[in-house]
């Protein structure tokens, strides 16, 4: 699985994954109070698709515009367990039709429809935040990547998706809960999710799962199934010439993309206590892309910290100077391509990185990262 | 669904939905007209094309403030003004954009999409400053209100039936401009291979810029269209662009004609399913028939025969 040459963690690695932890479980915990504990819970469940896009993005060079969908998907499992578990008939006596959720009675839906029966089963909910939206990467996965579909293309079928989920998703207000989502979330099993206990619990459970992606990510990268990703993005045909099946790649990366995504969806809906399609949609499907691109597309602690840091700007600003908010984003956007396209994960490798080497004065194992992404050389590879 | 309408009323119906249909389209392609030229032929993604296209409707709408103001008289011509300058307005943009940013991205056209999302935030946040998050409308001259009756159960409006003319003719304009002049020549030549195109003393540099700033130019003219039958917003160019983009793709990307058939059956299969389903359920069936055809066939219905 793991190629001899390469240590699972080259030094570095286990150092970023050390101080990610410290900071996660230990200073972050300290230093805040619950209310912006749960905050930092929350920008932490988008890290889950920021992983999820480094692997499909920066390593397969498939650019997903659709990540929210799987997001959503993931948060809409969970929502539909906790709905149905805090719409007991004792609950919603008020309800012209007691023992469904608020929103089916508003739309005059008067029993809980086929689809959503198996959702009081918390191990069918857990599974299927897992399986659905793997599922249907599964498919649009194999629809298009059998048929050679990629880069510019697919991002763009992909964002359409996205539009067509989240006006499905509003359409059908007896069915999901339209525009506002599913809100109203309070149960666990009988065990209060809305209590700050329950909140600092759920916090670590969400680190915890975090790091067990960071593992999965870590080990996609260093076996030799990432080797090939890396190839294929640079050489995709290159890589098909030496008679491997460049889309079985792409679908398996597509998922797990989707996987971790769907993860934090379900953590996200824990943490908030609702989910709804303004998570779902065009606009914060392509935001999760650019949590991924500050972090750096390359490195999947770098997305972590995108992801905090993105988030935490993006609630501070917005509400300080709403009106800047959006040209800093839009900025961001632009100064992320033309100025560093490596994002924080690469400024920390071509500037801060080489100094604390030679404070050091101790040689690190080389750690060459043929994953490196130099566009100006990219660019001439493919130019020739 | 059909049983509880007559033929006639079903005959008039479909020919009303079939117009309202017509005008659909004819939106489609004055906007996918400008992203088949700067995606199309350039392979550029423009995420901010429909803020370019909001932009020609800003400028239509200050340039009728200025003439209820200022020319009353002409007030009936404004709207010919106003397009050409949302044309000069939107391409000279357009240029700057392509020299300020895109032309650094040409070999990199996944970043190009991100770099231009961020542009389309930082024009939809600078209309937003600039012209209050409310939208406008502008006062249509009087000769473009009302309808037209055709037979007792059928009306089109005139607006509409305006809108339409404009697209039959700036849909000639540009096949003209592609297909018939040296500049369209310079162009295809550019997009099939820049090296050997240079190599002939094209200047492939201010091709390229020409090209973005001709392609936004027609987005504004779009959007100074738009405004006859609808009003404007800063966040009404993201609405579209999905719609736009799947006009262009479903068309075939290079093709002209592929784009104005694919707008067409878009637009009609959208109106016409949306008086017997909801405007959403509509919608999604279009969308998710046109992504599924894509998924069969990734080139689109009309594509150039190229070995890759």
């Amino acid at each position: 699985m793991l190629l001899s040459k390469n240590r699972f963690f080259s030094t570095t690695d286990l150092i970023g994954f050390g101080l990610l932890a410290l900071l996660i479980f230990v200073v972050l915990p300290i230093g805040l109070d619950t209310f912006r504990l749960n905050l930092f819970g929350k920008y932490l469940t988008y890290a889950f698709v920021a992983i999820g896009l480094v692997l499909c993005w920066g390593a397969g060079g498939i650019l997903s515009l659709g990540q929210g969908v799987f997001f959503g998907l993931g948060g809409y499992c969970m929502a539909m367990f906790l709905k149905l578990e805090a719409s007991s008939p004792e609950a919603t006596k008020i309800q012209s039709t007691p023992g469904i959720p608020d929103f089916m009675d508003w739309n005059q839906i008067t029993e809980i429809p086929i689809w959503w029966q198996p959702f009081h089963s918390l191990t069918f909910s857990l599974i299927a935040v897992i399986l659905v939206p793997v599922i249907f990467a599964f498919i649009i996965g194999v629809a298009m990547f059998r048929r050679r579909v990629g880069g510019v293309y697919f991002a763009i079928i992909t964002q359409a998706i996205a539009a067509i989920l989240t006006i499905l998703i509003i359409g059908q207000q007896g069915y999901t809960g339209g525009v506002n989502g599913i809100t109203d979330l309070r149960t666990l099993k009988g065990w209060d999710i809305r209590t700050d206990d329950a909140k600092v619990l759920l916090y670590f459970v969400n680190g915890g799962l975090l790091f067990a992606c960071l593992f999965l990510a870590q080990l996609i990268r260093r076996s030799k199934l990432g080797r090939i990703l890396i190839a294929m993005r640079n050489q995709e045909d290159r890589v098909r010439f030496s008679g491997y099946d460049v889309a079985n790649f792409k679908i398996f990366v597509f998922c797990a993309g989707a996987a971790f995504a769907a993860i934090g969806g379900a953590m996200f809906t824990l943490q908030v206590g609702f989910m709804s399609p303004s998570f779902v949609g065009i606009v914060p499907s392509i935001e999760m892309v650019i949590l991924c691109a500050v972090g750096g597309r390359l490195s999947i602690i770098g997305a972590v910290y995108g992801a905090l840091l993105v988030n935490l700007a993006k609630t501070t600003f917005s509400e300080l100077f709403p009106e800047l908010w959006l040209l800093g984003l839009g900025g961001l956007f632009i100064a992320v391509v033309l100025i560093f396209p490596n994002g924080l994960a690469g400024l920390y490798s071509d500037y801060i990185e080489p100094r604390i080497t030679a404070i050091f004065k101790r040689k690190f194992p080389e750690s060459k990262d043929p994953g490196k992404f130099d566009p100006a050389k990219t660019a001439a590879e493919a130019a020739e | 669904m059909f049983a509880d309408y007559t033929m006639g009323e079903l005959g008039a119906i479909f020919a009303m939905q079939g117009f309202a249909g017509l005008i659909l389209f004819s939106v489609f392609v004055l906007m996918a007209l400008g992203l088949a030229i700067i995606f199309g032929q350039m392979g550029v993604i423009n995420m901010a094309h429909g803020e370019f296209m909001i932009l020609g409707a800003y400028v239509t709408y200050l340039t009728s403030n200025l003439f209820a103001d200022y020319l009353p008289a002409l007030f009936s011509m404004y709207f010919f003004l106003a397009m050409i300058l949302a044309f000069f307005v939107a391409g000279g943009l357009g240029m700057l954009v392509e020299w300020a940013l895109i032309r650094h991205l040409y070999k990199r056209p996944l970043d190009t999409l991100l770099a231009t999302w961020g542009l389309s935030l930082i024009l939809q946040q600078i209309y937003r400053s600039v012209f209050g998050a409310r939208e406008v409308g502008v006062s249509i001259p009087d000769w473009m209100m009302g309808s037209l009756p055709l037979t007792d159960m059928i009306e089109v409006p005139i607006n509409g039936i305006f809108v339409m003319v404009l697209a039959v003719g700036i849909s000639l304009a540009v096949y003209i401009m592609m297909f018939r002049s040296s500049w369209g020549k310079q162009v295809r030549a550019v997009t099939q291979n820049r090296v050997m195109a240079g190599a002939v003393g094209i200047n492939t540099a201010r091709t390229d810029r020409l090209t973005f700033g001709i392609g936004c130019g027609v987005a504004g003219v779009a959007g100074s269209a738009f405004t006859m039958i609808g009003s404007t917003g800063p966040t009404a160019g993201q609405l579209y662009i999905v719609d736009t983009f799947l006009v262009v793709v479903f068309g075939g990307a290079a093709s002209l004609l592929g784009t104005i058939a694919s707008a067409f059956s878009i637009s009609q299969a959208q109106s016409v399913m949306e008086f017997f389903l909801s405007g959403s359920m509509a919608k999604v069936l279009t969308l998710l028939t046109v992504v599924g055809i894509l998924m069969l066939r990734p080139q689109g219905l009309f594509a150039l025969k190229l070995r890759k």
